[in-house]
């Protein structure tokens, strides 16, 4: 205890530091979005959504940048939503505390903090090289499927261990099957929190860029098959800034990942504002 | 009769499901190790690790000017994050109005949920020329980098903290108030230190988040792999370093940047393995165990 500043002092400085550190949050936040947002809305009109890049992406639009991304999260989530999904329900509703159960969750916990690079660096090394697929959307998405599947299965596992266990108690007592159980009444009622793991993950793979790097390939041309290369939004800004290619041309990539993020964000936000009172009504 | 085989087969895929998690870490370590392994032979481990010059075009493949690029960077990003998350999460749990909390909870979510590459392209160009005319150089420092990295790893510890803040016993708080205490008394005398195993927790992943970061370092931390003299000076991570020159290289190299994945790898899953002894502990000892 600090005998040096009385204590009803100390409450009234720590008061206004508190404020400030909250204060300091919000306006970070508010600077470096409403700055990109400043300077790049004015480059985003139809013409530059829809159009091809021009000389590499010095002039012209950035529709293949946002073709590509929209494929490469489609790929991810097909992949991961289904693996993460029933991987919950299984750890959620089927095993029990063991060993087993740790192991796949420290398995989780691993996959969930490795660096972005490294999933990269794998997605070289097995998907490109080892099965041959080259540059693809198919080697990129696979690769981010595996970055979302963590996130995907802790939300959706936080979400169904959540389903009161009268909705199960009534469902077998009717007779039911475990899987019917699951599959008409539990993931039912979890599927506000099974949904927003889905969002979280397909977030992160929107946004991911060095696990991508070397996977995707970075053409300029938008992408047919799933074997074509790709350059989605997180990457064409980065070839954009680090190259010097365009300033404008980047503000304006950079805004539209800015508005991408801020609309997921905000309706996750209001999924879960919705799912809770949904809970806490009944 | 019918019914139990489906059931059967059904919690087996669910069970394959669940597996995945393990199968991929396995895979991953598995392959990066495989590629790497050979450079780590070739060169030597202590020559790879405290080697003090990488230069692959003679053939140097020293990463101990990385390694410090990673750990300076690390650090001062945690000199300035860690204070300001634990005071945000105090906030947070303790202080806050619930209107000042409504809008400060989805602004950390939100600032967590900004892509590294926004974060750099900010830092590129705001930052750096804020750093070059203030401080002279070419803007592109430790400092810099650190700034970039406070922002992103705030949110990871700040959350943590909170929870840990607010999964201490109300009972704890009301009884110190009983006793006479002011609610900064409360909270920096028996509800943090009760909290810190929570707190730790936090910090060490937010550790693991910044050590990990690849893009919004690569874009303002100057990319010179060489040891540090100040904060002012430029580096380059093992991150960046992987990203920077994995789209050129071949044979020894293209090992050599797997290896630095072995070292990354190694890391996270020592920080990771004690997170978890961390908690472990917690959970031996009842309830935080401070009190």
């Amino acid at each position: 205890m600090n005998r040096m500043i009385p204590p009803k002092y100390a409450q009234k400085i720590m008061n206004v530091v508190f404020w400030a550190v909250g204060i300091l949050a919000i306006a970070i936040l508010v600077m470096v979005i409403g700055y990109l947002l400043y300077v790049g809305l004015p480059q985003v009109n139809l013409t530059f959504l829809f159009s091809d890049p021009i000389d590499n992406g010095a002039a012209g639009g950035i529709w293949p940048s946002i073709v590509s991304t929209f494929y490469i999260t489609i790929v991810a989530l097909v992949v991961a939503a289904p693996l993460g999904v029933l991987a919950a329900v299984y750890l959620a509703e089927y095993s029990g505390e063991n060993t087993f159960v740790k192991t796949i969750r420290f398995a989780t916990e691993t996959l969930a903090s490795v660096p972005s690079i490294v999933f990269g660096l794998f997605g070289l090394a097995f998907f490109v090289v080892y099965l041959q697929m080259g540059f693809c959307i198919l080697a990129g998405g696979l690769t981010l499927a595996l970055m979302a599947i963590p996130t995907i299965l802790r939300t959706s596992e936080v979400a169904i261990e959540t389903v009161p266990q009268s909705y199960k108690e009534g469902s077998m007592a009717l007779g039911s099957s475990k899987w019917q159980t699951v599959i008409r009444v539990v993931i039912p009622a979890a599927i506000g929190g099974i949904t927003t793991g889905i969002i979280l993950g397909m977030a992160r793979a929107i946004e991911e860029t060095a696990a991508i790097l070397y996977t995707v390939g970075a053409t300029t041309t938008v992408p047919i098959s799933l074997f074509d290369g790709g350059d989605p939004l997180p990457l064409h800004l980065y070839t954009l800034a680090t190259e010097g290619i365009s300033l404008p041309n980047a503000y304006g990539t950079a805004a539209v990942l800015v508005i991408l993020i801020l609309v997921i964000t905000f309706s996750t936000n209001y999924l879960v504002e919705r799912y809770t009172k949904k809970m806490m009504g009944r | 009769m019918a019914r139990n085989w489906e059931e059967f087969f059904i919690e087996k895929i669910l069970l394959i499901a669940a597996i995945s998690s393990i199968i991929i870490i396995i895979a991953i370590i598995g392959f990066v190790v495989g590629q790497g392994y050979t450079a780590l032979g070739t060169i030597g481990i202590l020559n790879f690790i405290f080697g003090l010059i990488w230069n692959p075009e003679y053939g140097l493949y020293g990463i101990f000017p990385l390694i410090i690029g990673t750990l300076s960077v690390v650090a001062v990003s945690l000199l300035f994050a860690v204070p300001l998350s634990i005071l945000g999460a105090m906030f947070l749990a303790e202080v806050a109005p619930r209107t000042m909390r409504r809008i400060l909870r989805p602004t950390i979510q939100t600032l967590a949920g900004v892509p590294s590459v926004i974060y750099g392209f900010f830092g590129l160009i705001v930052l750096v020329p804020f750093m070059r005319t203030h401080f002279g150089g070419s803007g592109f420092s430790i400092l810099t980098a650190s700034l970039i990295l406070t922002v992103m790893v705030l949110p990871t510890i700040l959350s943590i903290s909170e929870d840990a803040l607010r999964s201490i016993p109300v009972e704890y708080k009301e009884a110190s108030l009983g006793l006479g205490a002011t609610h900064w008394q409360t909270i920096k005398n028996v509800i943090f230190p009760a909290a810190i195993p929570g707190v730790i927790t936090g910090v060490i992943l937010g550790m693991g988040r910044a050590i990990g970061e690849t893009m919004a370092v690569l874009m303002v931390a100057g990319n010179v792999p060489l040891i540090p003299t100040s904060i002012l000076s430029p580096v380059r991570t093992l991150t960046a370093n992987i990203a920077l020159e994995m789209g050129e290289a071949t044979g020894l190299h293209y090992n050599a940047l797997f290896a630095t994945g072995i070292v990354l790898l190694g890391i996270i899953i020592i920080l990771l393995l004690i997170v978890n002894w961390v908690n472990y502990r917690q959970r031996v000892t009842i309830g935080g165990g401070y009190l």
